[in-house]
């Protein structure tokens, strides 16, 4: 039975402390950059803060986690790629990323309403030593190749790997969770398969609190926010702009 | 500017020059040239940079993944489309009268292709894996159609200029290369048709890559069967500017050489085309705008008023590209009594050509500039040195090769003869 791996993310318990940045680039083998802009850095998991552009004690402030979206319908960064470096896996739902055989024409990065799509402007590097605590289950990527949040494939990988050893097709759910969500200290993102009914981040996409970003487009993104805040939810739809600043 | 002769010469390379044809000294030519030749260097130097160090030369980023090279690559190659779009007027409707600038829209539209395609080899972060994208093809990819259908009009092109080439005196002496040339020429009417076909599907394209992008509602067509309307539009506006980009090209080569190399009648011939086809574009382009604004972009949860409210991307742009050099020039251009004057004429051209570069412009920076998400800021970008020297770099090579082309080819049927008692045929 094929799966829709997908995300709900309370932003009412995000704190914004950036574990799940963290935890993504050591789990994914992100370089440092020290040349690195806010603008040409590589962050596949890149924690946002959006004020509601009010001042004093009408002030409020949200810290949104962004990621690929893994958009499942008119999935915008597969169908331009020349040369079939991005496809939707159909048997996880995941959007995925090949590297090696990415041009570098970035034409992905421009059709990503999220800008969740990051290019190598540089040769990847690592300070003296640390290339020693690299993951071993996880390429490094090359300069001048597009990457994204694969929602942890590896662990996915491994997860498969362990559930043939013990002679199962279906691998175990406890087996297979993205280094963002293992590292949350509030519990903020969860993961679950969207495909299952009965999973309860299934159930909790469907709460009158969940939302999605530019759910308008059509593009029926896997990654599910939620929020009590009104305002909060507000920011989903592009007409709010006028409305908040980001911070 | 005051005609140039052949005199003080001390080299020589009169034997490779046409019988008949007065050009400047070798040395003084080389004078005229050298500086474009320091641009070159400095353009092949910029790149060079690009190549070895990566893109990080650039001012592109994360959000401003395209840049001036995609704007300007998508201007040369409208400009360009005077070549597929002269050779389809000649050889498949049989307008003999627009014979005489044939040879010149052959070698301008070689090297606005030859150009562009050198910048997007430097362009993408993987250069040598240019052939991946015929090796595994993603056929719903508008950039694959361009792929394709740019390289292969480049060897049409290629294949189109190589007879000009072996016309050259001390070429022809040769009698391998006079039969092929003859043989090639007998092939120009079939390469006219098969450009014809490859452009009109590269031009499309070229529209169709931005109006395929669902996540950018400011680009984002509706379609009409698999193709969004920008793909339409892009084809119309390069045949609108293609015979302004020639007009302006040739008064120019006519300007710095003083000579009289194209009958009169023909600049009006090409303005009435050019006008007429850039009315036609500016009328599906301003009800395409209307349906975008009513439908298209409130359908997908954007009102189409905050694309223009971002300076300088304000309404005045929008006016500027359907009325000032939209609409103005395709009445001076067509009005019988401005298009019989060479100034207002050329102006009108000017501006047919700065219309359609104001286009692509649009296109490719305010539909990067502008935000999607609600909390996204409007952004800037300015290019880099190496981005500006490197497009410079491309300019200087077309001068070159075509003041080369003007000085030892026939471009020009008059150039065979006396320049200034021009038959016209």
């Amino acid at each position: 039975m094929s799966a829709r791996y997908g995300m709900v993310i309370d932003l009412d318990r995000c704190t914004g402390c950036g574990a799940c940045m963290m935890a993504c680039a050591a789990e994914n083998n992100v370089p440092a950059l020290p040349k690195a802009t806010n603008r040409t850095g590589l962050t596949p998991m890149l924690v946002r803060k959006v004020s509601n552009g009010r001042n004093g004690v009408a002030q409020r402030e949200v810290f949104i986690p962004i990621l690929c979206m893994h958009c499942e319908q008119h999935t915008p960064c597969v169908s331009v790629c020349p040369q079939q470096a991005v496809e939707v896996d159909r048997a996880t739902g995941i959007v995925m990323q090949m590297p090696q055989r990415c041009l570098g024409c970035r034409y992905c990065m421009t059709a990503c309403p999220y800008h969740a799509r990051y290019f190598n402007w540089w040769d990847p590097a690592w300070p003296a030593g640390t290339e020693k605590s690299l993951n071993p289950g996880v390429a490094v990527r090359m300069r001048g190749v597009v990457e994204k949040c694969n929602m942890c494939h590896a662990r996915l990988h491994a997860a498969q790997e362990k559930a043939a050893a013990a002679g199962k097709r279906e691998i175990d759910p406890a087996d297979y969770v993205p280094a963002c969500v293992e590292a949350c200290p509030t519990g903020a993102i969860r993961f679950g398969n969207l495909a299952d009914p009965n999973d309860p981040v299934t159930q909790e996409s469907h709460s009158p609190e969940a939302f999605r970003f530019l759910a308008r487009l059509g593009t029926e993104p896997k990654v599910y926010y939620k929020s009590k805040e009104a305002w909060v939810r507000a920011l989903a739809e592009a007409a709010s702009s006028t409305e908040v600043q980001h911070g | 500017m005051a005609s140039l002769t052949m005199t003080e010469t001390h080299v020589t390379d009169s034997r490779w020059i046409a019988r008949g044809v007065e050009r400047i000294s070798l040395s003084r030519f080389l004078l005229c040239l050298a500086p474009w030749f320091v641009l070159l260097v400095i353009g092949v130097y910029a790149a060079g940079l690009c190549l070895f160090y990566g893109l990080n030369q650039t001012n592109m980023d994360n959000r401003f993944a395209f840049g001036l090279w995609i704007f300007l690559d998508l201007g040369i190659i409208a400009l360009g489309a005077g070549a597929f779009f002269t050779g389809f007027l000649v050889y498949i409707l049989k307008r003999s009268e627009l014979k005489p600038i044939l040879n010149t829209a052959v070698v301008v539209g070689f090297i606005c292709y030859s150009g562009a395609v050198s910048i997007l080899m430097i362009d993408v972060g993987q250069p040598l894996r240019a052939w991946f994208t015929f090796w595994h093809p993603n056929t719903h990819s508008m950039l694959t159609e361009v792929t394709f259908c740019i390289s292969c009009y480049l060897l049409v092109l290629s294949l189109e200029y190589i007879p000009i080439l072996l016309r050259n005196r001390q070429l022809r002496k040769l009698p391998s290369f006079l039969i092929f040339e003859h043989q090639l020429h007998k092939l120009v009417p079939v390469l006219a048709a098969v450009g014809t076909l490859l452009s009109f599907f590269h031009q499309g394209s070229l529209g169709g890559l931005y109006g395929v992008l669902r996540g950018r509602p400011f680009a984002f067509r509706d379609g009409i069967f698999i193709w969004p309307s920008t793909f339409f539009l892009f084809i119309l506006s390069a045949i609108a500017s293609g015979p302004s980009f020639l007009m302006l090209v040739t008064a120019t080569v006519e300007k710095v050489t003083g000579k009289r190399l194209v009958p009169p009648d023909l600049f009006r011939r090409l303005g009435l085309i050019s006008g007429v086809l850039l009315a036609v574009y500016i009328a599906a382009k301003s009800i395409d705008t209307l349906i975008w604004m009513d439908f298209t972009s409130p359908a997908m949860g954007f009102a189409p008023w905050l694309s223009y409210m971002h300076k300088p991307f304000g309404t005045p742009i929008l006016f500027a590209e359907i009325v000032l050099f939209g609409l103005i020039p395709a009445f001076l251009l067509t009005y019988r009594r401005t298009a019989a004057k060479r100034g207002w004429l050329l102006s009108a051209a000017a501006m047919a050509c700065m219309g359609i570069l104001l286009n692509r412009f649009v296109l490719t920076v305010q539909t990067l500039a502008l935000p999607t998400l609600s909390f996204d800021e409007f952004l800037t970008y300015t290019p880099s040195w190496q981005e500006v020297a490197s497009f410079a770099g491309v300019i200087a090579y077309g001068v070159i090769v075509y003041s080369l082309s003007y000085r030892y080819l026939p471009l020009f049927p008059a150039q065979k003869g006396d320049e200034t008692h021009v038959s016209g045929r």
